[in-house]
């Protein structure tokens, strides 16, 4: 017996999930890429920690979502969902960008989860607890690390600084989606089992605005909000991304190694 | 018929070493939760010491091995609450890893602001380091170098 709450979890783990998967995804992308090995390196490592947070909440969707039944894997949702079954935002699958770019979108992202699962450590799901309650002080790290880069990139050269700035532009438009509420959450969090975005909105914004203007940067507001990735609507590189993400499981089935 | 007791399951666990710091071990570590009978199967629960540590599948598969060479049948549960942190490495743990080169976290470090702690160099003593990156070599490790000798080194970060 599956009831409506626990499918509205497992949707409400799958977003989590989803948000962190392709992240890691475009994480990896970065290796060999980075300015320095050092960076390459500290990318891999946030991509990896994200991508134990993704495992950790793929599998808890699938035993929700399953009741009695045989469950969806990890591997199942990762590799066998087309476009419009994965419920991330359009932030986290934005093309790599330069590196001023994934620097700005990591603050963001990592001011956002950091406030996300230090509202959800005491989760009365041991799954999503557990999480949170661990991800949230890797996650302190990543926070920290695009902090003294955002630092170092606005704060540094002429050119530095325009990039910086013009990153931060370009990831203005895909912010809201972050805070935005929809049904399925409202009703989750008026049960106590999930945390309103919207809830997070001012703090997360503060966090961020005092590392921008820190860095001499300046925040931007958007002419236009990225919408819809929680219900399967993705931006255009969504697909080619999933292409590459998927391809080996696809062409090998269950090949191992 | 094994007449091996949870004890001697307890010991051999335990004396997995990491798959990455091979010095030191699981009970070193502090990631072995529980050893209980399940049926006629030992269940050993870990505990990872990051979510996306590559080395967890390796570690759950070397205990299954150490609990088998005692003639029993294992299985490795994993959970992640209470997470785990640095501050349940051992005192003979910290040691190792000192005794390797490699800098210890300093402890009790529970808080999710970082702070910033200067580890001393592993190999010198001095205090005088600092960090070349705050990644390092393995999930759990930044790479920082040492003033006075020249020589960089491995800290193990605090979580
Ligand atoms: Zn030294």
């Amino acid at each position: 017996m599956i009831t409506r709450t626990d499918l509205s979890l497992a949707t409400y783990c799958l977003r989590l999930g989803d948000d962190a998967l392709v992240m890691s995804h475009r994480f990896g992308e970065w290796v060999t890429y980075a300015p320095q090995i050092e960076e390459d390196v500290a990318l891999a490592n946030i991509g990896l920690d994200l991508l134990g947070q993704a495992r950790a909440l793929l599998t808890r969707s699938g035993e929700l979502a399953a009741g009695d039944g045989p469950a969806a894997t990890e591997d199942d949702l990762a590799y066998w969902r087309d476009e419009r079954a994965f419920t991330n935002v359009h932030l986290v699958e934005q093309p790599r960008g330069d590196f001023a770019d994934v620097t700005v979108r990591l603050l963001w992202f990592a001011a956002y989860q950091h406030a996300l699962y230090a509202a959800l450590t005491d989760h009365p799901d041991p799954t999503l607890g557990g999480v949170a309650a661990k991800a949230v002080k890797e996650v302190a790290y990543h926070l920290d690390h695009a902090t003294q880069w955002v630092l170092r990139l606005g704060d540094g050269t002429a050119e530095s600084h325009r990039r910086a700035q013009d990153a931060v532009a370009a990831v203005a438009p895909y912010v809201d989606e972050l805070f935005t509420d929809d049904e399925l959450v409202t009703d989750l969090a008026d049960a106590g089992l999930a945390v309103l975005p919207s809830s997070l909105r001012a703090g997360v914004q503060s966090v961020v605005t005092a590392v921008l203007l820190q860095a001499t940067l300046t925040p931007v507001t958007p002419t236009w909000h990225a919408r819809g990735g929680r219900a399967g609507v993705h931006s255009e590189s969504m697909g080619p991304m999933l292409a590459v993400m998927q391809h080996l499981a696809r062409s090998h089935p269950g090949a191992s190694w | 018929m094994t007449t091996a007791t949870l004890d001697d399951v307890r010991r051999v666990v335990a004396d997995v070493p990491d798959p990455e710091l091979p010095f030191v071990t699981l009970g070193d570590l502090g990631v072995v939760r529980d050893v209980q009978w399940h049926g006629d199967t030992v269940l050993v629960t870990l505990t990872p010491t990051y979510s996306g540590c590559p080395a967890t599948e390796v570690i759950a598969r070397h205990v299954v091995e150490a609990v088998t060479g005692l003639g029993l049948a294992a299985e490795v549960r994993t959970v992640l609450a209470p997470a785990w942190t640095t501050d349940w490495i051992t005192e003979r743990g910290l040691k190792a890893l000192r005794d390797n080169g490699i800098a210890p976290p300093h402890q009790g470090s529970v808080s999710v602001t970082l702070g910033r702690h200067v580890p001393s160099c592993p190999r010198c003593g001095s205090s005088g380091t600092e960090e070349v990156s705050r990644f390092g070599a393995s999930a759990c490790t930044a790479l920082w170098r040492c003033r006075s000798c020249g020589e960089p080194f491995d800290h193990v970060r605090p979580l």
